[in-house]
């Protein structure tokens, strides 16, 4: 009976580690392996096309309004006919996202009146100099996708009037 | 006074004058009744039916004439069985009105909707985004959802440019008339109106060029949407990024507050910039209006300092130790000079400079002269505006002179209050000698030949009408304002000394007095604090062997007979914001920081102190011009106030009997101005700041006796001098957008700039053999330069109108030359 005892006892301990011997590993083998993440997650920002390739984003400004860690700073311009970035008269010519400020709350994608900036899943940002941690446009916003040329563009006049396109409501 | 009237508003009791309209009634209650077409500045039209409200007033039996009474003893209210427009109705005693009721809320919520329909929505977009009364008045008392169809929505040109300074987004116009009411009746220039009718309603502009007025600015102000913008703004910065400086404009005499816009910019390298200016609110100034000049060229040419900086790369540096080095020689060289030093201040120094300046030439027993082309601050010092003087004040039985002025490109803001003074019933007279703006709204108009200003104005007093609406004895207020068209330094203070003997005895008055029309913006102050003129005839002579210190002021570009003079003196130590001319035959150049980029305090034209604020930092390797002269006289031994303009301030109030008893804290104050604008009042007032920094105060008026050092008391009339032989005699005349050194950085308005060019009378010009619109060589005081001719019938078949700042050497009337068809060889140009 002393013998059996602490034997059981330490089965009893082990009985967790002995189950989870069973079961599918949780571990992920990073960063050889990636963790698909859920649909809503808000990771590293992105800026969006139409699918001619035209910007989604017009320079309104609003996301750096509603960013309440004041990380977004944008400065807009004029469109024109002959070198078209965005659909309407106005487009973003800056438009930075300081990485170190943002806390990825995701106002910017509820203030955005054109689903222009969506917060992606990439959540892999590093930096080895404060400068780096600011992500300029061209490091924000997505290659033109096929069949839709990069911006500026040369358009027709009286094709692209309109900034705020009639919108869908969020689906998910 | 007008009798009070009392009535009841959302149960709030209100004593206002009678007829005052109901939403004003309201707004004194602090109550907001919400409004698109009404303005407080302007009539009531009652276009957009936003305003509406409840009214009942008390009931009168027919029979009796005597009120109705509740049960209760209460008088029996009888209401409108609709709803009415705040805005059209004047109050009326024991009135009711409600603004809250579910009835006037329901009337207010369908009256947006129906704004709405054929809005475009586009606020992300929209430069009035942030700042916009349809936007703010929607989320306040609009419907949260549309009855009607986005896609039904009439689609518009969004980019209409009325003019090369305003565009029309015709989506978002709402038709409220506001900017056709105010070219109407406010700035008197009509050249916008409606167009077509019902939904295709449509602002244009019958001008040509479009839009041609020098107001039109202020329509996007007080524009209650987005349609109106500005071409200098356009997606320039959201407003809730921008951070304000209060300023004053520094384009001429009025002296108009306005706000300076401020944001850091990527496309300016990161660096702090002016977006915009705006108007601030003063009653007694400016009220909130601004003209296109001061709107879109006030700011412009502190972005050339950067080019100041590079053309002078090898003389100037951001190294604060070569600075010192300049200072130190230059300190040098006006001690070793001693009394044969000689400063020329120009005004468009602050008070704070010119004080220091003084105090230096004081110390050094050098000459301090102020450089400026009009004469007669003696008597404007004397017999100036005084406390409480407000020319919006002025109406029916007062009285106001202008002389030898176009106050329309002078002053701009001055032709607008004068304007409406006069159409308040003052009675103006107007002695000019061509045709200007003005004569439509004066009551009296006198021509004069140039050169007999000063004859003239001996001869009103004896005229019946005139002489009556000017004589002594008249109860009412009598101000008169003199320039300098077709006037030399000494002309125009033969002038104000022929006007101050109208003034005689009135001036302690407030509301009475002598107007300079200056270039400069502060001018005033420079004669305030005591400045002699530099005499334009003397100046060169005067120059020669000198050790000069030219502080913000261009002589070399002005003429050159004074940029040889300026070759021939010992030495030249210049003080400027820009690259000048005189800079560039500097020994030593100072650069100083421009007003934009520091404090300090001008005085207007009507003797109001007031103060600017900085805007911008300062550029490297500039400082303020007090700091400048301030260290200069620390090197000669003489210790002065290099530290903050304030210290000036309070040091200068403390021995210039003009200025006692101010300080920034008095200048400082603000007080209850009418209409409430800006904030949470854009619906009301419009976009024009409120101004929270300070209006201002008044100098008091010097007593002594003038000793004018360049009026001669009895000068000849022009016809009289040796000007008699010649064929034709040159003026100088203003024009408002000219070739200033501050003008031409501000690319927006080039296009109104246009080329040098003199106007000269059709059959003068036949004579010479001149067609209009061609290329002529002139002759002035023995430079020649190209021009270009324009004919004008409403000038003397005599003269030649040469405008100011063109590079034309011009100070006063003069002989000269036109050679027709010629252009200058490249030989005589070198």
């Amino acid at each position: 009976m002393r013998l059996v005892e602490p034997f059981l006892e330490m089965i009893g301990g082990l009985k967790t580690t002995l189950f989870t011997i069973f079961e599918k590993p949780v571990t992920v083998q990073y960063p050889e392996e990636k963790r698909q993440v859920s649909k809503r997650y808000r990771g590293r920002h992105e800026l969006k096309r139409y699918d001619n390739g035209l910007e989604k984003c017009i320079g309104c400004a609003l996301c750096a309004a509603a960013c309440p860690a004041d990380a977004i700073f944008v400065e807009s311009s004029e469109n024109t006919d002959a070198q078209r970035y965005s659909p309407g008269e106005r487009y973003a010519s800056t438009y930075e996202i300081n990485m170190l400020r943002c806390i990825y709350c995701g106002f910017c994608e509820d203030a955005c009146p054109t689903e222009a900036i969506v917060l992606g899943d990439n959540y892999e940002l590093t930096f080895t100099d404060r400068r780096d941690a600011i992500y300029t446009k061209d490091m924000l916003i997505v290659p033109a996708p096929k069949g839709g040329a990069p911006t500026p563009q040369v358009t027709q006049p009286g094709q692209f009037t309109r900034s705020v396109p009639a919108m869908q409501d969020p689906q998910d | 006074m007008p009798k009070s009237v009392n009535l009841i508003v959302d149960n709030v009791r209100v004593t206002v004058p009678e007829g005052t309209l109901v939403v004003d009634a309201a707004k004194r209650a602090g109550i907001d009744i919400p409004v698109f077409c009404y303005h407080p500045k302007m009539e009531p039209v009652g276009m957009c039916r936003q305003c509406l409200v409840e009214i009942g007033r008390p009931m009168f039996d027919r029979a009796t004439g005597q009120p109705v009474l509740e049960a209760d003893g209460s008088p029996k209210m009888q209401f409108m069985p609709k709803l009415e427009t705040a805005c059209t109705n004047p109050v009326s005693e024991g009135m009711v009105v409600l603004t809250a009721t579910d009835k006037a809320k329901a009337g207010q919520k369908e009256i947006l909707e129906l704004l709405l329909t054929n809005h475009p929505l586009d606020c992300p977009i929209c430069d009035k985004g942030g700042e916009c009364p349809l936007q703010n008045l929607t989320m306040g008392h609009g419907p949260d959802a549309s009855r009607f169809l986005f896609d039904e929505k009439q689609r518009q040109p969004k980019h209409v440019a009325l003019g090369d300074l305003i565009f029309l987004d015709r989506e978002r116009c709402i038709q409220c008339a506001r900017c056709i009411r105010f070219q109407d009746k406010i700035a008197g220039e009509p050249v916008l109106g409606f167009y077509s009718r019902g939904r295709a309603t449509d602002i244009v502009t019958f001008s040509e060029p479009g839009f041609d007025s020098i107001f039109s600015g202020n329509t996007t102000d007080i524009c209650p949407v987005g349609a109106l913008t500005t071409a200098d703004f356009r997606f320039g910065a959201r407003p809730w990024e921008l951070k304000n400086a209060a300023s004053v404009c520094t384009h001429c005499p009025v002296g108009c507050n306005l706000t300076f816009n401020v944001r850091r910019e990527v496309k300016s390298g990161g660096g702090y910039v002016i977006k915009r200016a705006l108007p601030r609110q003063n009653e007694q100034v400016n009220e909130i209006w601004l003209c296109d000049k001061g709107r879109f060229a006030s700011y412009h040419y502190t972005e050339l300092m950067g080019t100041f900086h590079a053309e002078d790369a090898s003389r100037l540096s951001a190294d604060a130790s070569e600075f010192d080095a300049r200072i130190s020689r230059a300190a040098e060289k006006l001690s070793a000079a001693k009394s044969e030093a000689l400063i020329l201040a120009g005004g468009r120094l602050a008070n704070e400079d010119l004080f220091n300046l003084k105090q230096l030439a004081g110390s050094l027993g050098a000459k301090i002269r102020f450089y400026t082309p009009m004469g007669g601050g003696e008597y404007t010092t004397r017999l100036g505006l005084s406390a409480g003087s407000n020319l919006g004040a002025l109406g029916k039985g007062d009285t106001i002179l202008v002389v030898a002025s176009d106050l329309y490109n002078e002053a701009p803001l001055w032709f607008l209050r004068v304007k409406a003074a006069a159409q308040r019933g003052a009675t103006l007279i107007l002695a000019t000698a061509r045709a200007t703006k003005l004569d439509e709204f004066a009551t009296f108009v006198v021509r004069y030949p140039y050169g007999d200003e000063v004859e003239t104005i001996k001869g009103l007093v004896g005229r019946e009408k005139i002489g009556a609406a000017l004589a002594a004895g008249s109860a009412g207020n009598l101000v008169v304002f003199y320039g300098s068209d077709g006037l030399g330094l000494q002309g125009s203070a033969d002038l104000a000394a022929e006007c101050a003997s109208l003034l005689d005895g009135r001036a302690s008055k407030a509301n009475n007095g002598l107007v300079g029309v200056w270039s400069t913006p502060n001018a005033q102050g420079a004669w305030e604090l005591g400045l002699s003129p530099a005499d334009d005839g003397n100046l060169a002579s005067e120059l020669k062997g000198k050790t000069v210190y030219i502080v913000a002021a261009d002589p070399a570009g002005d003429d050159p007979r004074l940029a040889e003079a300026l070759q021939s003196a010992k030495s030249v130590i210049v003080q400027d914001i820009l690259t000048t001319e005189t800079t560039r035959l500097a020994e030593i150049v100072l650069p100083a920081a421009a007003y934009t980029e520091r404090e300090g305090t001008y005085t207007s034209g009507e003797r109001r102190v007031q103060r600017f604020y900085p805007a911008v930092p300062a550029r490297p390797g500039t400082r303020p011009d007090f700091s400048i002269t301030a260290a200069i006289a620390k090197k000669c031994g003489l210790e002065l106030e290099a530290r903050s303009a304030l210290l000036v301030m309070n040091k200068l109030a403390a021995s210039e009997t003009a200025f006692a008893g101010l300080s920034y804290d008095r200048l400082s104050q603000v007080g209850d101005q009418w209409p409430e604008v800006g904030q949470g009042n854009l619906y009301y007032g419009g976009t024009s700041y409120q101004n929270t920094q300070g209006l201002g105060a008044h100098l008091s008026l010097a007593t002594a006796a003038p000793v004018s050092s360049t009026a001669s008391g009895k000068r000849p009339a022009l016809k009289e001098t040796e000007l008699r032989f010649a064929k034709l005699i040159a003026v100088p005349v203003t024009k408002l957008y000219d070739q200033g050194t501050t003008m031409t950085p501000a690319a927006l308005l080039n296009s109104h700039v246009g080329d040098a060019s003199v106007s000269i009378h059709p059959a003068a010009a036949q004579k010479i053999g001149l067609s209009n619109g061609g290329q002529a060589v002139i002759k002035l005081n023995g430079v020649e330069s190209e021009v270009k001719i324009r004919f004008d019938e409403s000038i003397p078949a005599s003269v030649v109108l040469v405008y100011r700042s063109f590079g034309l050497p011009i100070s006063g009337p003069c002989a000269v030359e036109i050679l027709a068809n010629q252009t200058i060889s490249a030989d005589s140009k070198a």
